[in-house]
């Protein structure tokens, strides 16, 4: 698809990968994900459409979400780039990944990554989110399994667990 | 949820893991995003492979040129049609399937070669290299025009190709089966109302989110290793052998964690591909397909045409039906046969109609193969099925449940051909949405005209019964006692996302009564792990768990047997209690604990444990003396399962658009081991059935399918999602089941097209006979409606 001639004519990039400083090579139509996935073996990330449609990528670049295959790599010079590995730690996706697990809220898991990206970023801008919020919010994440009842389900659960944290 | 969780009720005793919603196994690996799937294995010194796809719908391949391609630097291999044998093909039913285009292209994006690399964008670069001499051939494009004399061959002598049983392969005639019951043709005479209508379905992207893909790697001794996206380790094995003629020792397959698979990832895709490229080169392939490239090149539900005929009593009573189906099969035969088989032994639905004859064909045709999907047909012949009950209900002036109830099966009816049933909660699924949907209440008989105050939207109900089977084919399981006392299960089923790894270990823990974290899975493995046909056909929690049982049992009984030598006992005093430990009945003190008697076993007497149980579904699905058949795909297919469900539909005069406001959906499971991960198959039943009932169509432009991406094959978001999606659990104890279970995958999609279109037809005072109902069908219906009064609308 997008890899095609002069493929090898790569030049040097840097990137701040979940906050290390990253010094790669990308070619000039290289996307962040055929970088962060196939140089840096960062996989969470997953290349489900490599069109910006499904939301399996979905990372953060310089704090917004981004679909990392829409993400031209030499054009992320510099960016702070944090992917669902570079997430794991924080208290915000821990609950996330609680309230997912305890809730159903997958069953491949192949867009689970992109899914807790999307969620992650929503409960920051808007810790409460209503149904409706969280249905618009997460509206780019497809999945095909869980008919999504449980990953609304979930989102919510986790929002009234950070209240109970605030508030306690 | 509205039905009770088991967890509250049953995990008082801590070892009680049989109907508790336990997260699955994966969760921890799945929500840190360290799971991997095919496309995160790398291998030292790996290529990367890109296939070449046909331009031409029909085609004679006269010659290759690949010299270009070969001298590319970087370029290891490249395999096309003429390192293949051509008597080695592969199919479930039909083998007429080699590993890719061989002598001639049968659709457009068929692949016709493949090339291994250093990267991918050098094997890109040359399969635009391949040069390739192609004699045009007329195409067929359709299935009706297949079957009329003097069409273009798809296959030009269908007749010579090995059937696995009597299909009746010749011509563009894929298969046909007929199924005939009681007298039909006298039986109409008895009838008070006939009524006779055609439908149409269309073709379905399965649409995993993950695409197909595939990793070979070849050792010294020239035994390849291959891992894949697949639903049977075992039948990748099967297909790459067949193919490639090689001897199943020489393959291995593995499996890394599955991005779903509904059915498109059951039959190969391109597994013998990536074996050949990795034989031809040496080295390590991987593929991995594009979005566009899956869609082209895997597999789709079928488009029917469903004639379907139904004979009642003024009364409302069912007399007789007539149905018959033509499937779109396209190239090859994959599991096309199964489907017509199945879908035409499903047709009528839970009820008792004493004179059928049940008959269809399906048709080779120069597009993509079609195969197995969710519902595995029974999704197309429910929607025509039960829109024809509504269509009767309205005509006998009759409620549409009214209907139902008086023809459904219930006690010791047996279903059609006569296979006995041992468990039927079909009552209680019908019973539980007609009350939960508050359905006497809020449905109309009549569509009520939307105000004149500029609110253009209109509401309506509609209802749908369908069945399902679990079972089917063979499986196996081992488990073994390790020396600490804890066990390892091995069943080779491989988990597609849906959770068998934690049902399958829920129901072992269970039946040795130790904790889930004393029982390790195996990763199937067809070196290792007892065969296993398939996670498919909704078997792994009835029939793996059936195996998984049984293996359980026979531990238990060596593990009594030590215990009874330790303890000086009768095997048979002896009781299992919780936590792993064998004790004398009524005594708990006078116990020894596993790791005492697996110890004793390993280091002193008999040897280590290990309790093994095979089995294959076997009990027949026809009654020789009640029905005629011919050419029938499966002689004993499973047991069965019910399911109701009711949706509320809004529809928007203006537009035509149909919004799924609320839905109820009750599924017969038999037992719920795990009732979160059962709910999660009827919640995402119904939303992937929700697409195919109101959007998603696999459009062709004559040869050319046009719309395969995701920017233009539109699937459901959550903002679809209707207000309220309710999944009920109707437990109805299988007594062949284990633990009573019986299996969720497929039956809660059978339904919703059919629920739909009913409540579409409720709303709006007309009745389509095609789907997907998009606002322009809809809208197209309801001026038609207006201008002529057409009840009913294409």
């Amino acid at each position: 698809m997008s890899e095609t001639e002069s493929s090898t004519s790569a030049s040097p990039v840097t990137l701040r990968v979940n906050g290390e400083t990253v010094h790669t090579v990308a070619a000039l139509h290289d996307t962040l994900l055929t970088v962060l996935r196939d140089r840096l073996q960062l996989t969470a990330a997953k290349r489900g459409c490599n069109q910006g449609v499904c939301g399996a990528c979905t990372i953060l670049v310089d704090g917004k979400t981004m679909r990392a295959c829409l993400c031209l790599a030499q054009a992320c010079e510099g960016a702070e780039v944090r992917t669902l590995e570079g997430l794991n730690d924080t208290q915000r996706m821990q609950l996330l990944q609680a309230a997912f697990a305890e809730n159903g809220a997958f069953q491949c898991g192949f867009c689970t990554p992109g899914m807790l990206v999307s969620a992650n970023a929503l409960l920051e801008t808007n810790p409460q989110p209503d149904e409706g919020a969280i249905r618009t919010a997460m509206s780019g994440n497809l999945c095909r399994c869980t008919g999504y009842v449980s990953i609304v389900a979930a989102v919510k659960s986790a929002a009234a667990m950070s209240k109970r944290g605030a508030e306690s | 949820m509205n039905t009770p969780d088991h967890a509250g009720t049953t995990a008082r005793d801590g070892s009680q893991v049989v109907g508790r919603a336990v997260p699955q196994l994966e969760a921890a690996e799945k929500l840190d995003g360290s799971a991997l799937y095919i496309a995160d294995l790398y291998r030292h010194g790996m290529l990367h492979a890109a296939i070449l796809q046909s331009p031409l719908p029909h085609a004679r391949i006269k010659g290759y040129d690949l010299t270009a391609a070969m001298a590319l630097k970087g370029v290891h291999a490249i395999v096309t049609g003429d390192d293949l044998n051509e008597s080695h093909r592969m199919g479930a039913f039909i083998k007429d399937e080699h590993a890719m285009a061989k002598g001639k292209v049968r659709y457009v994006g068929e692949i016709v070669a493949a090339v291994a690399a250093d990267n991918e964008a050098i094997a890109r670069q040359a399969v635009r290299l391949i040069q390739i001499d192609y004699e045009d051939l007329p195409a067929v494009l359709d299935p009706v025009a297949a079957l009329a004399p003097g069409s273009p061959l798809v296959h030009d002598n269908a007749a010579q190709y090995v059937q696995v049983f009597d299909a009746g392969t010749q011509g563009n005639v894929c298969s046909r089966t007929s199924y005939r019951q009681g007298d039909v043709d006298a039986a109409w005479a008895d009838c008070d109302l006939v009524v006779e209508r055609e439908y149409r379905t269309q073709a379905q992207a399965h649409l995993s989110m993950e695409p197909c893909g595939a990793l070979a790697e070849i050792d010294a001794a020239g035994r390849v290793t291959l891992w894949s996206a697949n639903q049977s380790v075992f039948r990748v094995q099967a297909h790459v052998c067949e193919t490639l003629g090689l001897p199943m020792t020489r393959l291995r397959c593995l499996t890394p964690r599955i991005g779903a698979g509904f059915g498109n990832k059951m039959e190969a895709h391109v597994q013998p591909l990536l074996a050949l490229l990795a034989i031809k080169s040496g080295r390590s392939v991987k593929l991995i397909l594009s979005r566009e490239e899956d869609f082209e090149t895997v597999r789709a539900r079928h488009p029917f045409h469903i004639r379907i005929k139904t004979g009642v009593r003024r009364d409302g009573t069912l007399v007789a039906r007539e149905i018959e189906l033509l499937l779109d099969g396209g190239a090859f035969g994959d599991d096309s046969p199964g489907v017509l088989g199945y879908a035409l032994l499903m047709q009528g639905g839970p009820y008792r109609i004493p004179h059928v004859h049940a008959h269809g064909r399906v048709a080779y045709t120069n597009k993509m193969r079609f195969g197995a999907f969710r519902g595995f047909g029974v999704p197309q012949v429910t929607f025509a099925a039960e829109s024809q009950l509504d269509e009767i209900a309205a005509k006998l002036g009759m409620d549409p449940i009214a209907l139902r109830r008086k023809n459904m099966l219930a006690g010791s009816d047996p279903w059609f051909g006569g296979q006995p049933i041992l468990s039927n909660g079909l009552a209680e699924c019908l019973d539980t949405v007609e009350r939960e949907s508050g359905w006497a209440a809020r449905r109309v008989a009549q569509p009520v005209k939307a105000a004149a105050d500029g609110d253009s939207r209109r509401r309506g109900l509609g209802v749908a019964l369908s069945a399902h089977i679990s079972g089917l084919l063979s499986t196996g399981a081992i488990v073994r006692v390790l020396e600490d006392g804890s066990v390892v299960l091995n069943t080779g089923a491989v988990d597609i996302g849906q959770g068998s790894n934690t049902v399958l270990t829920q129901m072992c823990a269970q039946a040795l009564k130790v904790p889930m974290d004393r029982v390790a899975l195996a990763s199937p493995d067809t070196d290792g792990s007892p065969y296993n046909w398939g996670s498919t056909a909704s078997r792994a929690t009835y029939l793996t768990g059936r195996s998984v049982v049984a293996a359980a049992a026979e531990v238990e009984k060596k593990l009594k047997e030590h215990a009874g030598a330790m303890l000086e006992c009768a095997a048979d005093d002896l009781e299992l209690l919780s936590g792993g430990h064998v004790a004398i009945k009524g005594v708990q003190q006078r116990s020894v604990s596993f790791a005492d008697i697996s110890g004793r076993a390993h280091w002193a007497f008999g040897g280590p444990i290990i309790g093994s149980s095979t089995c294959v579904f076997d009990q027949a699905t026809f009654d020789p003396k009640r029905v005629a058949v011919l050419g029938l795909p499966f002689a004993r297919i499973g047991v069965y399962s019910f399911s109701a469900m009711i949706v509320e539909v809004e529809v928007d005069d203006a537009t035509g658009r149909v919004k799924v406001l609320r839905a109820w959906s009750a599924c017969d499971v038999g037992r719920a081991i795990n009732p979160r991960l059962a709910k999660g198959q009827i919640e995402g039943a119904f939303m992937q059935g929700m697409g195919y009932a109101l959007s998603e169509e696999l459009v062709w432009d004559g040869p050319r399918l046009v719309n395969p991406s995701l920017m233009d094959y539109k699937i459901p978001t959550m903002v679809e999602l209707p207000d309220d999606l309710h999944a009920y659990l109707i437990e109805s104890n299988e007594p062949s089941g284990p633990f009573g279970a019986k299996s969720v995958g497929e039956i809660g999609i059978n339904t919703v097209a059919a629920a739909i279109a009913n409540a579409v037809s409720n709303a709006t005072g007309v009745q389509f006979t095609q789907l997907p109902l998009n606002a322009e069908r809809v809208l197209r219906g309801m001026l038609a409606h207006e201008a002529s009064g057409n009840k009913v609308a294409p």
